[in-house]
């Protein structure tokens, strides 16, 4: 209790207290805030944990998806998710780092490649293609995997809102000729969209470029010593 | 005496569940009176499927996080409330946000940007702070039951009318969210309809979102007018109480 004869050290001794009692709240409240880190990061792992297996599957499982509708498994005799062959960085491909094809095997040979394809020129930036190529060069099928293009008018890359990607099946590098793979508002044999040309215009450039990639790094693409088996699933892998 | 208490505390249970319903459903409705988390409201509602999946995960976190945060409000001080909700309600949307990529994995593609945003949503950590740091599990779990039910209502009736006026459809795509019964749920409303560009895009959605807010403020309107209009053939004396509830 306070004594009115000596104030000075009464002072000093609220002082004391009160730096005291800051101390204790701060380590109470930093260590009830790393108690509840210590829970919230413990609730996430787990939930890691359980879900991780679950989400590489989906993740593989839609990879796979899409990589057989461009390729369906009559043509080839291999597990295409696994068999993957590294790509160096270029500029055809508008790759930064290095990226990896997919490989379909039939007897041993090579007979088709997917290539993971960048038209960095979208209208609301890059849109990520997977081009399909054959061996003798003509293309197998286009997708487009993600893209940022305006529902309505540029998602009409999509196959669920139209059908105009699958007009590249077939074509290959001279068939058209260099002038007719652009749009046909450039003079070209590709259609546009009504109300969008800069979505397709960036998708027939960079498929030209692919295929030019693909004619360029054809002895590389086609080896199939070069490809590795990559296998998560706890099935056999397939033999090469 | 006990017996009173009992049945009084039961019917002020009651009561108070049902104003936490009417709040969040209508009067208080997050997405039409308090105008709060617009940036998802917005930006998802372009189609039901959509709109649907935001709202259940929205839903499940405001929940989560309410039951959470009352469970632990008295051994919160305050001067760490706020980052202790933030981290509970960042825990829980990472999780939902790990569940949809496991079991939804294609819609997760598509709200993409959406589900950890769901964490800067303000109903969240509004209904924490309002509400459940300062009430019990029970009507905390409600509270964000019906406050996440009220935001997904509004998502869902902005969805239905942009999908329908922008495309033509209702429903399409519902398969992503339901599995392969939904697959041919959709019903084409207007056949061969060309596209509503404006529909689809956000400056259509504030505009819908404008026409909800009217009827809502429409419908408020005439409800007071009959209630006013009710009001003179009563007693004069109990106008001046209005404890019961009952108008």
């Amino acid at each position: 209790m306070s004594d009115d004869q000596i104030p000075l050290k009464d002072a000093t001794q609220n002082s004391a207290s009160v730096k005291n009692a800051v101390f204790t709240s701060i380590i109470r409240n930093s260590f009830g805030l790393g108690l509840f880190a210590v829970f919230t990061v413990g609730l996430i792992s787990i939930t890691w944990i359980l879900t991780q297996e679950k989400i590489q599957t989906q993740v593989r499982a839609y990879e796979a998806r899409a990589l057989m509708e461009i390729l369906p498994q009559k043509t080839h005799d291999n597990v295409l998710v696994d068999s993957k062959t590294t790509l160096e960085p270029s500029r055809l491909l508008s790759s930064q780092t290095t990226t990896e094809a997919y490989v379909a095997l039939n007897n041993g040979e090579v007979s088709a490649v997917i290539l993971p394809v960048i038209a960095p020129d979208g209208y609301n930036g890059r849109i990520d293609l997977l081009v399909g190529i054959k061996r003798d060069g003509s293309l197998a099928g286009v997708r487009a995997v993600t893209h940022k293009e305006t529902p309505g008018l540029g998602d009409k890359i999509n196959t669920n809102v139209s059908d105009w990607i699958l007009s590249f099946a077939g074509k290959s590098l001279n068939q058209p000729t260099a002038e007719g793979w652009s749009v046909k508002k450039d003079g070209g044999d590709f259609d546009q969209f009504t109300g969008a040309t800069i979505t397709p215009r960036a998708v027939v450039a960079a498929v030209h470029r692919a295929l030019t990639y693909f004619e360029t790094h054809q002895k590389h693409l086609l080896n199939p010593r070069n490809i590795q088996q990559h296998s998560i699933s706890e099935e056999p892998s397939h033999d090469q | 005496m006990t017996n009173n208490t009992d049945t009084a505390a039961a019917t002020s249970t009651t009561a108070l569940l049902a104003k936490i319903a009417k709040d969040g459903l209508w009067k208080n409705n997050p997405a039409l009176v308090q105008l709060l988390g617009l940036c998802p409201l917005l930006g998802v509602s372009s189609s039901v499927v959509n709109a649907l999946g935001l709202g259940i995960a929205t839903m499940l976190v405001v929940m989560g996080s309410n039951i959470a945060v009352s469970l632990i409000r008295h051994q919160v001080t305050d001067a760490i409330r706020l980052p202790v909700f933030v981290m509970i309600i960042a825990s829980f949307t990472t999780c939902i946000e790990l569940l949809m990529q496991a079991y939804t994995y294609e819609l997760y593609r598509i709200l993409g940007i959406f589900i950890p945003l769901i964490v800067t949503n303000c109903i969240i950590l509004g209904r924490a702070d309002a509400f459940a740091s300062r009430n019990s599990v029970l009507p905390a779990a409600f509270d964000g039951f019906m406050m996440g039910s009220g935001f997904a209502v509004i998502l869902l009736l902005l969805g239905a009318m942009r999908e329908l006026i922008g495309q033509g459809t209702l429903f399409s795509g519902m398969d992503l969210l339901l599995g392969p019964i939904a697959a041919d749920w959709t019903i084409t409303v207007f056949p061969n309809y060309k596209q509503f560009l404006f529909a689809i895009l956000p400056p259509g959605a504030f505009v819908f979102m404008g026409f909800l807010i009217a009827i809502k403020n429409i419908i408020d309107r005439r409800m007071e007018e009959r209630n006013k209009q009710r009001q003179p053939t009563e007693p004069k004396e109990s106008r001046r109480v209005r404890v019961t509830g009952n108008i």
